[in-house]
């Protein structure tokens, strides 16, 4: 029972990390058009940039805004440099565009930092574990995340559904053709909406950064994972990703946690450690092809 | 007339290799053109859905993997002396490995497109993405083939008594399996089925409005796509003697699809000049910096933004072999 509400709580952790990276990578599919693989980079690079400040000046605050700014700022880069110009273009070429940009950006990271990962210490005042129910002791650290990702999921819902930016936005990612027919300045609202998406990937990887370690690569993980939070939920639609986000987070973390348990009183220990890792992973790509199967649009497709 | 002689000129060319490496002193060239050969199978093969059929796969590499490790398990299989799955007797003999893998590879494809083909646009791609990340993970947990670690294959292939070890004679197999599989690709193309997958590139609805079921259609160029990846990379297992589920990872995937861009979508030749310069590209650059990769992403955003047609386009138009 404690190992299970543990568990869940792991699973929502991934989940609310996703789903600040499925936010950005939606909306800018929904709204722009484009599939943009270095999203993953931007998550990347705000881990490094924050573990970097963090290594620096000890200051937690200071490293939170080190990674903010330095995944805003390339992101704005990126879609200033490449994706504006690949708006109109099919997605085959987005693909190939945004991989190249992940071989620069890896590899710029590589030459920056090294290849091993780096490991984050937490200040003390988080790095401890209070007990959540009698019993069941649980990592502060990963209870702030889920509180700031919720935060922000809150945050993000108001945005987009009570202002005005937030009005051009949801428009935008069902209406596209009627947004810019009505004369909206849509070049800032693509920029704004970009720069918002790479804010929350940074913002993913800073908090990510102690959870697990900061390495050349975790972008790459984390975004295959995204995307199949975005299909599953429904390209563009922000629920969806919410939605898709926990529901990939949480049985992720289940199969992980339990598959191998399951699969060692069948065969003997190490492989069925291996056999469930690897069955684990799995499945949340079976979900994705079911979901898809299913509903070939997603959970909550945006445009009706 | 000068373009007449273009293909049995680039052929000839690449049948020299070997010597003209012999000559120069550079034996690596070998490995080097072989690599290329391989790969220009698989680009060629993802061409068929990718460049004629306008079906973006992300996911060729699991059939590539599929065909290495169908070679690299028989051979387990061989070597252990006991039967895969208890019924199935391992080999060693390309006669037997090679069909073999052509079967894995296409039964796959047919079983991945036949779910996927159901999909389209932003969603056909990131499901053939999952179902090769399934395929990948499901190598990687496989303790028995090696799991992440990948499985030595000590001995090539047995095939009508020539020596694959033997770097120039593993070359012109490759070579060969090229031409050949380039000529029926280009049948393919031509034939009545070929203008139908053409078509589906062009217009979907069009197709539908003509009467035609586009999906048995797609299926077909997708399965037969899928076994030629799978015979490159049986091919593979046999010249690195080595199958690993990094052949099936989604970079691979990835780079696949950079062959078919860089050479030319849609065109026969485009593939192999894509491979070409993938693989050479890659040969050249980490040679000068340990960072190559540093210098090879930007080059691959500067193609997409600025290169859309392709290294073909600088050849003769005859030797594009592009039809509609």
């Amino acid at each position: 029972m404690a190992l299970l509400v543990e568990q869940l709580l792991n699973g929502i952790q991934l989940g609310v990390t996703l789903f600040l990276l499925a936010a950005g990578l939606t909306l800018v599919f929904g709204i722009m058009g484009v599939i943009n693989l270095a999203h993953g980079s931007l998550y990347m690079i705000g881990a490094f940039a924050a573990a970097f400040v963090a290594a620096e000046t000890g200051s937690v605050l200071l490293a939170l805004l080190g990674g903010l700014v330095a995944a805003g700022l390339t992101g704005m880069a990126i879609e200033f440099v490449v994706l504006r110009r690949l708006y109109a273009r099919d997605h085959l070429d987005q693909v190939l565009a945004t991989f190249g940009l992940i071989l620069f950006f890896n590899q710029g990271m590589v030459i920056l930092f090294g290849r091993q990962p780096i490991f984050v210490a937490l200040p003390p005042f988080l790095a401890g574990a209070v007990e959540i129910l009698p019993g069941v002791p649980y990592p502060v650290y990963r209870l702030l995340i889920i509180v700031l990702g919720l935060l922000v999921a809150l945050g993000l819902w108001f945005l987009i559904q009570k202002t005005r930016i937030g009005a051009l936005v949801r428009a935008g990612a069902t209406h596209r053709e009627m947004v810019r027919a009505l004369g909206v300045d849509i070049r800032l609202l693509y920029t704004l909406v970009f720069g918002l998406g790479a804010l929350l990937a940074g913002f993913a990887g800073v908090m990510a950064g102690p959870v697990y370690s900061v390495n050349v690569g975790m972008g790459e993980q984390i975004l295959i994972l995204t995307f199949v939070v975005v299909v599953i939920g429904g390209v563009g639609s922000i629920r969806g990703a919410m939605f898709g986000a926990l529901l990939v987070g949480i049985v992720d973390t289940m199969l992980r946690a339990y598959v191998p348990g399951l699969l060692r009183t069948m065969m003997d220990a190490s492989q069925a450690d291996m056999l469930g890792a690897g069955l684990a992973s799995m499945g949340v790509y079976l979900l994705m092809a079911l979901v898809l199967l299913l509903k070939p649009r997603g959970l909550f497709p945006a445009h009706a | 007339m000068r373009d007449r002689l273009l293909l049995p000129l680039l052929l000839a060319v690449a049948v020299a290799v070997p010597w003209v490496a012999e000559a120069f002193g550079t034996p690596a060239t070998v490995g080097l053109a072989t690599r290329i050969a391989i790969y220009a199978i698989a680009a060629a093969s993802l061409n068929l859905v990718l460049g004629f059929g306008g079906l973006v796969s992300f996911g060729h590499a699991a059939y590539f993997g599929l065909g290495g490790y169908t070679v690299g398990i028989l051979w387990e299989h061989f070597r252990l002396g006991e039967p895969f799955l208890g019924i199935i007797p391992g080999s060693a003999d390309l006669l037997v490995t090679f069909p073999s893998a052509l079967l894995v590879g296409g039964l796959a494809a047919a079983a991945i497109g036949a779910l996927s083909l159901r999909t389209s646009g932003v969603q056909f791609i990131m499901i053939t993405l999952a179902f090769a990340q399934m395929v990948y993970f499901l190598f990687v947990s496989l303790a028995v083939y090696g799991g992440d670690d990948g499985l030595m294959i000590r001995r090539t292939n047995a095939f009508l008594g020539l020596n694959l070890r033997d770097p120039a004679t593993m070359y012109w197999l490759s070579l060969g399996v090229l031409v050949v599989w380039l000529w029926l690709l280009g049948r393919i193309v031509r034939s009545r089925f070929g203008r139908v997958v053409e078509g589906v590139r062009q217009s979907e609805r069009r197709m539908a409005a003509i009467g035609i079921s586009t999906y048995p259609y797609k299926l077909a160029a997708f399965t037969i796509s899928g076994m030629g990846c799978a015979a490159a990379g049986a091919l593979w297992a046999n010249y690195a003697r080595f199958v690993s589920p990094d052949m099936m990872h989604w970079t691979k995937s990835g780079e696949l699809m950079i062959m078919v861009i860089l050479g030319g979508m849609g065109t026969l030749l485009g593939p192999v000049l894509g491979s070409a310069a993938l693989v050479g590209l890659e040969y050249l650059l980490s040679g000068l910096t340990e960072h190559w990769q540093f210098v090879l992403g930007p080059i691959l955003v500067l193609i997409v933004l600025f290169a859309r047609k392709g290294l073909i386009s600088l050849l003769p138009a005859r030797g594009r072999l592009r039809h509609g």
